[in-house]
C-alpha cells in the first residue's frame, strides 16, 4: 500500500511538472469592459482558429479597471499574461517592474515602424524621446465631437444662424465658431442645450475635457526640462480654462455635473445636447441604430477645433499592449508571438474593420479605413495631432491636483481661472521636484 | 487485579485514535479553535498591523521598492494639511447633519409604526426596504433622481422647467451657486436610506418599555409631552445612542453613496475624507505609506468620539 502511494504520488508530480513545462496553450489579455475589447476577443478567436493557440480577453469596469491591475501586480500577480493599459500608465509600468521590455522586440520584427510616430511615442515609449518601449499601441483613440447634422442642415436655422452672427452655420473649425453655435442652439424653454463636456471628478475625465481647450490655445503641462512654473499657469492656458467655464456656463446640458463618456453621449441620444466632446472609441454608439434609435443618422462628426493662436491639437486617449514581467519566459514568448500575429497589416485591417481603432500607419491612410465608419476621417486627422498629459509615475497625483481644480473653477464655479492654473502650477511643481522629476 | 482502562468515550476521557493515544478535551478544543484563529490573525490582525507599520514609511505597493522608513514624516504632512483638514471639516458637517436627520426621523418613525395597525407588517418591512439595497445602486438611481432635466426628485418638488431648478449634485439653483447644496443632496440620500435602521432599534427599545409607567402617568395626568420626555425617551436612550454610535462611526466611512453620485464634487464639496482616503491609496495613485497614516488618523478620530458617546451611554446606564 505504502510503495502504491509512493507511485502515485511520483506519477501525479511527474504530470504537473511536465504541465509546467508544456507551451502555453491559452494567452490571457486584460482590459477595460467596453466595445474594443469585444473586437479583440473576436480578433483573438481569429488567432484560435490559425495557431490553435487560445485567447482570452478578460474585461474589467473602467472604473476598477486601473485598481483591480494595480493591486494585482503589488502581489506580483500571474493570472494575465498582458494588459492593454492606459497610456498614463507607461511610466509606473516600466518603472514599477511591471512591463517587460519591448524595444528589441518591436525593433528586430519591424512592428515600431509600422505604426505612426506618435502612436508609438504616446502608447509605448518611456521616458519620452528615449526610444524605450514598453506597449505595442493597440487601440489609438483621442477627444472628438458629435454634432446634429440636422439641425445644422436646416435652412432655418442656417439663415437664423447667419442673420445673428454674421457667418454660415457649419461645423467648427474653431472654439469661436463652436461656443457661438452652442449659444446659438442653448435653447432652455424647449430643453436644447449647445454642448455636453466632460465635467466628471472621479479620475480624469473633467482634465481630458480641459486639456482640449488648453492644447488648442497652444498650451502645454511642461516645458523641456519638465519645468512646470510659468508654463501650467500661462497666460494662454489661463485663456484656455476661461473659456471652457464659460462653455460650460452658458450651454452645457443640466445635470451634466459630474460627465463622462456615458453622459455625455447620453445628451446626444436623448435629445439633449447638439454637439457632444467624447473619445472617438465611444462614438459608435452613436452611428448605431440600435443605441441611438432616434439620431443614428443626424450624426455628425468633427475634429477638436483650433485656438484662437492658430494652435489644434486634441487629448489623446487610447491604449497599448503590454506584457506582464513576472509570467514565465514560455508566456511571455507565447504573448509576443501574439503581439506579432497582431501586429500584421491584414489583422489590423481587420481590426479597423470590426470597430477596433488602428494605429498601423498604412491602414489609417487608406480608402478602406476612412470611409468605414462616418467617424473615421475625424479620428485620422486627429491622430496628427494629439498631445497627452503626463505618463510619469506620478501621474495620478498631478492628475488628483487638476480634477480638484478644475471641478471646483469650471463646475463649482469657484475662485478665477488664473489663481486655479496658479494652483496646480505650484502642486504639480512640488510633487515633479520630491519626484526628481525636477532638478533642483 | 489489573488495572481498568477508562471507556473512550467516558467524561473527559477525550478520543482515542487509532494507536489507542487519547487526544484530551484541551487538544480538541485547540484543534477546532486555532484554524479559524489563525485565519482571523492572518485576515485582521495582521494588516492592522503591517499597515500602521506602513504608516511610518514612504512605501507604495506598485513601486517595487522595499519601504524606507520616515518616522512620523506622514502623520506630520496630514497634520499641517489645510486640505485635508478641509475634508474632515466637511465629512464632520456631513456627520452631525446625517446622523441628526436619521436620529429625529428614524425616531418618528419608530413611534408611528410602534403600535399595531392594519397593514403595519407591510408597511414597516417596505419602510426597511432602502437599507437592503446596495449603496452603489442607491447612489446610481438618486444620480438619475436628482438630474434636473428628466429627474423625479425635481418633479415632486414641483420644478418642470430645468433651467429655473435645482441641480443639486451641481449646487446650483436655477443656474446660480449655492454652496453646500451638492453636500445636503448627499444626506438626503444617506437618510433616506439608513433611518430605517434607527426606527429598528428605537422600535426595539419602544416595545420593551412597560405599559404601567404609562399607566401610572396616565393616572397622575401627565401629558403626551411629559409622558415622552420622562417615560419613552429616557426608556429608548440606549439603544438610542447605540443606533447614533453606529450611524456616527459609519458616517465617518461613508464613501460608496458619495462616488456613486458626485465623485467627491462638485470642487470638494462633497469630498469626505474617506474619498480622499481612497484616491490616496488607490485610483492610480497608491501611496500607501501616507494613505495607512491617514487612515490611522480617521480610526483615532473615530475611536474618540465613540468613546465621549460610550461614556455617556455608561452614565445613562448608570442613572437607570
Amino acid at each position: 500500500m505504502k510503495r502504491l502511494s509512493i507511485v502515485l504520488l511520483a506519477a501525479v508530480l511527474l504530470l504537473a511538472g511536465a504541465s509546467l513545462f508544456a507551451a502555453p496553450k491559452e494567452v490571457i489579455i486584460l482590459w477595460a469592459q467596453w466595445s474594443p475589447a469585444d473586437y479583440l476577443q473576436q480578433i483573438g478567436s481569429m488567432y484560435e482558429k490559425e495557431t490553435g493557440i487560445k485567447v482570452k480577453v478578460v474585461q474589467e469596469p473602467w472604473g476598477s479597471f486601473g485598481d483591480r491591475f494595480f493591486t494585482a501586480m503589488a502581489a506580483k500577480g500571474t493570472e494575465w499574461d498582458m494588459v492593454v493599459g492606459d497610456s498614463q500608465w507607461l511610466g509606473q509600468g516600466a518603472t514599477g517592474g511591471i512591463y517587460v521590455d519591448l524595444t528589441d522586440f518591436l525593433k528586430s520584427t519591424g512592428i515600431a515602424d509600422s505604426v505612426t510616430k506618435a502612436t508609438l511615442t504616446y502608447y509605448g515609449e518611456y521616458p519620452t524621446g528615449s526610444g524605450r518601449y514598453w506597449a505595442y499601441p493597440t487601440e489609438g483613440d483621442a477627444d472628438g465631437w458629435a454634432y446634429r447634422k440636422d439641425l445644422f442642415e436646416d435652412p432655418k436655422e442656417k439663415a437664423a444662424f447667419k442673420a445673428k452672427y454674421g457667418y454660415e452655420l457649419a461645423v467648427p473649425k474653431t472654439y469661436k465658431q463652436l461656443l457661438d453655435i452652442a449659444k446659438f442652439f442653448t435653447r432652455k424653454d424647449k430643453g436644447l442645450y449647445g454642448v455636453a463636456i466632460y465635467t466628471q471628478k472621479d479620475y480624469d475625465a473633467i482634465t481630458m475635457g480641459v486639456e482640449n481647450t488648453m492644447f488648442s490655445w497652444g498650451a502645454k503641462w511642461q516645458n523641456e526640462k519638465n519645468e512646470v512654473l510659468g508654463v501650467v499657469n500661462s497666460k494662454k492656458a489661463i485663456e484656455a480654462l476661461q473659456f471652457y467655464r464659460d462653455l460650460y456656463e452658458a450651454a452645457q446640458v443640466p445635470g451634466l455635473s459630474n460627465a463622462f463618456y456615458t453622459e455625455t453621449n447620453d445628451a446626444m441620444i436623448g435629445g439633449k445636447a447638439v454637439m457632444v466632446m467624447n473619445y472617438f472609441a465611444f462614438f459608435p454608439a452613436l452611428a448605431n441604430k440600435g443605441t441611438n434609435p432616434n439620431y443614428w443618422d443626424k450624426v455628425g462628426f468633427f475634429p477638436n477645433p483650433a485656438g484662437p493662436y492658430g494652435n489644434q491639437h486634441a487629448a489623446l486617449g487610447g491604449q497599448g499592449m503590454s506584457i506582464i514581467k513576472f509570467i514565465s519566459a514560455d508566456r511571455q514568448q507565447a504573448a509576443k508571438d501574439f503581439i506579432k500575429w497582431f501586429a500584421q497589416e491584414k489583422v489590423q485591417t481587420r481590426w479597423a474593420e470590426l470597430g477596433g481603432y488602428t494605429c498601423n500607419a498604412k491602414v489609417l491612410k487608406s480608402d478602406a479605413f476612412l470611409k468605414a465608419t462616418p467617424f473615421n476621417p475625424a479620428f485620422a486627422t486627429t491622430m496628427t495631432f494629439v498631445m497627452d498629459f503626463w505618463n510619469i509615475p506620478v501621474y495620478s497625483q498631478l492628475l488628483q491636483v487638476t480634477q480638484r481644480e478644475f471641478s471646483k473653477f469650471v463646475v463649482e464655479g469657484q475662485g478665477t481661472a488664473k489663481a486655479a492654473m496658479d494652483t496646480i502650477a505650484k502642486e504639480h511643481d512640488k510633487i515633479l521636484r520630491e519626484a526628481g522629476f525636477i532638478k533642483k | 487485579m489489573p488495572a481498568m482502562k477508562a471507556h473512550p468515550n467516558a467524561p473527559g476521557a477525550g478520543l482515542a485514535d487509532r494507536s489507542g493515544r487519547h487526544l484530551s478535551d484541551r487538544a480538541i478544543q485547540n484543534l477546532f479553535i486555532w484554524p479559524t484563529l489563525t485565519l482571523l490573525i492572518a485576515m485582521n490582525l495582521f494588516p492592522l498591523l503591517y499597515s500602521l507599520f506602513l504608516g511610518f514609511t514612504d512605501y507604495s505597493a506598485i513601486a517595487n521598492k522595499p519601504p524606507v522608513w520616515v518616522l512620523f514624516r506622514n502623520f506630520g504632512d496630514i497634520l499641517a494639511s489645510e486640505q485635508l483638514w478641509k475634508y474632515f471639516a466637511t465629512t464632520g458637517r456631513y456627520a452631525i447633519m446625517s446622523v441628526g436627520l436619521q436620529t429625529v426621523i428614524g425616531f418618528g418613525l419608530a413611534m408611528l409604526v410602534r403600535r399595531k395597525f392594519f397593514g403595519s407588517g407591510l408597511i414597516t418591512t417596505l419602510i426597511l426596504v432602502p437599507m437592503m439595497i446596495s449603496p452603489v445602486v442607491v447612489g446610481l438611481f438618486w444620480k438619475l433622481m436628482y438630474n434636473p432635466t428628466f429627474g423625479f426628485f425635481n418633479y415632486l418638488l414641483g420644478f418642470t422647467n430645468a433651467a429655473k431648478a435645482p441641480d443639486l449634485l451641481a449646487s446650483r439653483f436655477a443656474g446660480q451657486l449655492v454652496p453646500g447644496l451638492a453636500l445636503f443632496a448627499v444626506v438626503i440620500v444617506d437618510v433616506w436610506m439608513w433611518s430605517p435602521f434607527v426606527m429598528l432599534l428605537v422600535l426595539s427599545g419602544l416595545n420593551a418599555i412597560p405599559e404601567y409607567l404609562y399607566e401610572a402617568a396616565a393616572i397622575d395626568r401627565a401629558s403626551a409631552w411629559f409622558q415622552f420626555w420622562r417615560i419613552t425617551l429616557p426608556q429608548v436612550a440606549p439603544l438610542l445612542l447605540i443606533a447614533v454610535l453606529f450611524r456616527t462611526i459609519e458616517a465617518f466611512k461613508s464613501f460608496d453613496l458619495v462616488m456613486g453620485m458626485t465623485g467627491g464634487g462638485p470642487g470638494d464639496q462633497t469630498e469626505l475624507i474617506a474619498v480622499n482616503l481612497y484616491r490616496q491609496a488607490f485610483l492610480g495613485s497608491f501611496r500607501t505609506g501616507p494613505s495607512s497614516a491617514l487612515a490611522y488618523i480617521i480610526l483615532i478620530i473615530i475611536i474618540a468620539v465613540s468613546n465621549l458617546y460610550i461614556r455617556y451611554l455608561n452614565q445613562i446606564r448608570g442613572e437607570a
